[in-house]
C-alpha cells in the first residue's frame, strides 16, 4: 500500500509501511548507512505527518517482514490480544501519543494495552514523540519484577554492578564487585561478561559469585553473560545459575546470527527454572538487545534499526525477564554517531520496552569512536530516572576495561540516590543499612568489617 | 604508555574519607578505590579519566603518518605501495564501514602494477582501522619480526601496503589484486580507555572480496602489556604454516588441521 502527505502542493509518497516508518525515524547513521533514512527534515515530517494520521489497524494490515520467512514476525502476530487491542482499536497513531500523554491514562490503562501494541505500532508512535512526551509516559508505566528482590517500584532505581575482567581472573573480579557493593551498586544483579566463552570459566564465574551473595547475605542474583547454551550445559553439571542471560534481537535471521532461535530460548528459560533459586515465581531471563543488531547482521529486511529493536522485545516478553537491556551506546557511530542520537535511541527503547511490559534498563554507554562523552551520559542517566527506568549498569569509575567502552560509573549509582532521590531495590536498601554500608538517612558510609574481611580471608574459587 | 598519569596513583595520595583502604587495587586494573566526594570523583582521577579520554579520541581521530611509516620500511629494506579505501576522511569512515572495505580504482590500478612485474604468495597489509597509535607504535616492529619468518617458509612477499581509511576487509581486494594466496592484515583496534594502542592482526587464506568474516582467524591485542611482539609473530607464522598446508583459513582451520595430522598419522 502507499502513504501520501501534501506539504504546500508538493506530494511526498512512501511505497509501503516499512519505508514509510523508516522516513519518520529521527535522523541516525544506522538508518543513513542502510539507505532507509529520510533525504532531509521535510521528507522526515512529512513521513510523520503521514504517520501520524494511520490507523493502528494499518500494522495489523501489512507484514514488514513475512511472518512465513520469519518466526519473530510469527510471535508478535501470536502474542496480539484483539481484547486488549480493542481499547484502542480506532486510534490513528497520532491519537494515541495523545491517548499516552493525558492523565487519566494511568498505570492500569498503560498495563490494559499490553499485549493489544505491537511493536511496530509502539516504534511508530515513538517516532512523533519528543523525549519529553515518552519521559511523561514511560514514568508512568511501573514493571515490576521479582528474584531475590524486587525490581522496578516507582521512585527507585536498581543497577547492576559489572565487575568485568579482561582475562576472568577471580580476584580481579571480585575487588570490581566490592568496589561496586561499597558504593550501593548491584540490586539489579551482580553481573560479569566473561571474555572466555568456556563453560569451564562460566562455572567458575557463577561460583565465585554465589559465593560473594551468600557471605554476605545480599539480596540479590548474579549472572554470567555466557551464551544460552553455555548456560544450559552448566545447569546440567549443576552450577549455581541465577539467571539465564541472551543478546537477542528483531528477526529470525538476526537471532540466529546470535546462534539462538525461540526453541532454544525456550529449552534455555526450562532449565534455568528447574533450578528453583529464586522467590516462589521469579523470573530467571536476562535479555541484552541494542539498535544497530539486526543491521550488522544484515538482518533487517529494510526495516529502520529502531523498528527492528522494538521487534526484538517480542522475543524478550516471551520469557517473562526479570532484566532487558538496552546496551544502547556500545555498537558505534556507524548505528548512532553522536551523544544526541545515543541519548534519543535510549529513551526511545525504554518507551518502547515498558509500553510492551518489559522491565527495561539501560547500559548508559559509549565508545571512543562515537562523538559522545561523559557529559551525554550524565544528561542520559538524568532523563531516564526522570523516566523511571528499572535499572542501569555500573563499573569502577565509569571504564570497562573487558569490553573497552565507557559505562556509567558506581559514583553515578550515588548522584542517583543522594541528589535524584533514586533509592535501591528496598531489600537491597534494608541489606545496606545493616551491613553498615549506608546510615539511618540512606547515605552511604565506610567500608563495613564483614565486606573487608570477606576479601582477606576468601580464598576465591580458582583464584 | 608510561606517561599517562595514573589515576590511582594520583588519589592514593589523598584518600578522601575516613574509610579504611583494602587493596582493591592490588587485585585488578580496573578503577577501582578511586575514593570520592559525595557522588564524585577526587578531582584528579575525573581529569586522569578525561586525559584518557582525549589520548583515546586522538587515537581515532588523528591519521597514521604513512610517510613515516614508509620510510622506516624502506630502510627496513621492504618497499610500500600506498592505497585508499573509498571512505574519503575520518568522519565519512566511522559512519561507512561499507566504504572502508572498498578500494578506489586508483589503488587498484597502483596494485595491478605490482603484480604485472613480479609473482608474489603473501602480502602484509597496514590498514589505520580505528587506532593510529597502534599502527604507529606496533605495526613496524611487528612486521620486523615476521618478515624473517615468512622468508623462512619459502613465501614471496609483495611490497608492504598501506592502507588509508580501511576496515579489516579491504584485505581481501588487495590481495585479489595482487594475486597473493594470503594477506596478513594488521589494524588498529577500537581504542578503550586503558589501552589505546592495541593492534589486531587479520590472516586470510585465498583472500576475494566477499569472505565472511568467519573466514578469517583473528589475533588481538598486541601491545605492550598485552600481546607481546614476538608472541604474536611466532602464532602468526604457525598459522600460516596451517593455511598453506591445509588451503584453509577461518573457522573451519582447527578442523582442517586436524584432519590434514589425520592424513600424516
Amino acid at each position: 500500500m502507499t502513504y501520501k502527505t501534501t506539504i504546500e502542493q508538493t506530494v511526498f509518497r512512501f511505497d509501503d509501511l516499512k519505508t514509510l516508518l523508516a522516513k519518520a525515524t529521527p535522523e541516525r547513521s544506522g538508518d543513513q548507512l542502510a539507505g532507509l533514512a529520510a533525504e532531509g527534515p521535510v521528507e522526515r515530517l512529512a513521513a510523520q505527518m503521514a504517520l501520524a494520521d494511520l490507523p493502528l489497524t494499518a500494522f495489523l494490515g501489512e507484514e514488514l517482514i513475512p511472518a512465513e520467512d520469519d518466526e519473530v514476525s510469527r510471535l508478535i502476530i501470536d502474542q496480539h490480544d484483539p481484547a486488549a487491542f480493542s481499547l484502542i482499536s480506532t486510534l490513528t497513531v497520532g491519537e494515541l501519543r495523545e491517548w499516552l500523554l493525558r492523565p487519566e491514562t494511568t498505570q492500569r490503562q498503560l498495563e490494559a494495552v499490553t499485549w493489544g501494541l505491537t511493536p511496530e505500532m509502539v516504534a511508530a508512535v515513538s517516532k512523533i514523540m519528543r523525549l519529553q512526551d515518552m519521559i511523561t509516559v514511560s514514568a508512568k508505566r511501573q514493571v515490576v519484577t521479582r528474584f531475590r528482590n524486587t525490581i522496578g517500584l516507582s521512585g527507585r532505581l536498581s543497577t547492576r554492578n559489572q565487575p568485568n575482567h579482561p582475562t576472568d581472573d577471580s580476584r580481579g573480579i571480585i575487588a570490581s564487585a566490592i568496589d561496586g557493593l561499597l558504593m550501593g551498586s548491584g540490586d539489579a544483579v551482580i553481573g560479569v561478561n566473561p571474555a572466555t566463552d568456556s563453560t569451564e570459566d562460566y562455572i567458575r564465574i557463577v561460583s565465585l559469585l554465589d559465593e560473594l551473595r551468600e557471605k554476605l547475605a545480599i539480596p540479590t542474583q548474579t549472572c554470567c553473560l555466557g551464551h544460552v547454551t553455555t548456560a544450559i550445559e552448566a545447569i546440567e553439571r549443576r552450577a549455581p545459575v541465577d539467571l539465564v542471560f541472551q543478546s537477542v534481537a528483531g528477526s529470525e535471521k538476526a537471532n540466529r546470527g546470535f546462534g539462538v532461535d525461540l526453541a532454544l530460548l525456550r529449552e534455555a528459560h526450562g532449565a534455568g527454572r528447574s533450578l528453583k533459586r529464586g522467590l516462589p515465581g521469579a523470573s530467571i531471563m536476562y535479555f541484552e538487545t541494542g539498535q544497530g543488531a539486526a543491521l550488522s547482521s544484515d538482518a533487517h529486511f529494510g526495516v529502520d534499526q529502531q523498528t527492528m529493536e522494538a521487534r526484538a522485545y517480542a522475543v524478550a516478553r516471551e520469557f517473562d525477564p526479570l532484566l532487558v537491556n538496552t546496551v544502547v551506546g556500545f555498537i558505534g557511530p556507524e548505528y548512532l554517531f553522536n551523544g544526541k542520537q545515543i541519548i534519543r535511541a535510549g529513551i526511545e527503547d525504554h518507551f518502547c520496552g515498558k509500553l510492551l511490559g518489559l522491565p527495561m534498563g539501560v547500559d548508559v554507554c559509549y565508545t571512543n569512536h562515537a562523538d559522545a562523552d561523559q557529559e551525554d551520559m550524565d544528561t542520559l542517566l538524568t532523563l531516564l530516572c526522570a523516566a523511571n527506568v528499572n535499572f542501569v549498569i555500573t563499573v569502577p569509575g565509569a571504564d570497562d576495561i573487558m569490553l573497552n567502552y565507557q559505562s556509567l560509573s558506581h559514583h553515578d549509582a550515588i548522584y542517583c540516590r543522594e541528589t535524584l532521590k533514586r533509592p535501591p531495590a528496598p531489600e537491597f536498601e534494608a541489606w545496606l543499612a545493616e551491613i553498615g554500608l549506608t546510615d539511618r538517612d540512606g547515605r552511604l558510609r565506610g567500608m563495613p568489617a564483614a565486606l573487608s574481611h570477606y576479601v582477606q580471608d576468601s580464598l576465591l574459587i580458582g583464584a | 604508555m608510561g606517561r599517562m598519569i595514573d589515576a590511582r596513583k594520583a588519589t592514593q595520595i589523598a584518600p578522601s574519607e575516613d574509610e579504611p583502604v583494602l587493596d582493591l587495587r592490588a587485585m585488578t586494573n580496573a578503577r577501582v578505590a578511586l575514593g570520592r566526594h559525595g557522588s564524585g570523583q577526587p578531582t584528579r582521577a575525573q581529569l586522569s579519566f578525561q586525559l584518557d579520554h582525549a589520548r583515546a579520541r586522538e587515537a581515532v581521530w588523528r591519521s597514521v603518518d604513512t610517510q613515516a611509516l614508509g620510510e622506516r620500511l624502506n630502510r627496513a629494506g621492504l618497499s610500500v605501495i600506498k592505497v585508499e579505501s573509498q571512505a574519503a576522511d575520518r568522519s565519512i569512515y566511522v559512519r561507512r564501514p561499507d566504504l572502508g572495505r572498498l578500494l578506489t580504482p586508483q589503488s587498484v590500478d597502483r596494485l595491478h602494477k605490482a603484480a604485472a612485474d613480479s609473482t608474489y604468495d603473501i602480502v602484509i597489509v597496514v590498514a589505520d582501522g580505528l587506532s593510529s597509535s597502534a599502527v604507529d607504535l606496533n605495526a613496524i616492529p611487528l612486521i620486523e619480526a615476521l618478515v624473517p619468518k615468512l622468508h623462512s617458509l619459502g613465501l614471496a612477499i609483495a611490497p608492504v601496503v598501506l592502507a588509508n581509511q580501511a576496515r579489516v576487509a579491504l584485505g581481501d581486494p588487495v590481495g585479489e589484486a595482487l594475486g597473493v594466496r594470503l594477506t596478513i592484515l594488521m589494524v588498529g583496534e577500537r581504542p578503550g580507555l586503558s589501552a589505546s594502542d592495541s593492534l589486531g592482526v587479520y590472516l586470510t587464506y585465498d583472500p576475494k572480496s566477499g569472505t565472511p568474516d568467519s573466514g578469517r582467524n583473528c589475533i588481538s591485542n598486541i601491545r605492550e602489556g598485552g600481546m607481546t611482539i614476538s608472541e604474536a609473530a611466532d602464532l602468526i607464522t604457525s598459522l600460516i604454516r596451517d593455511m598453506i598446508q591445509t588451503r584453509v583459513s577461518g573457522v573451519a582451520l582447527k578442523a582442517a588441521v586436524g584432519k590434514h595430522l589425520d592424513s600424516q598419522g
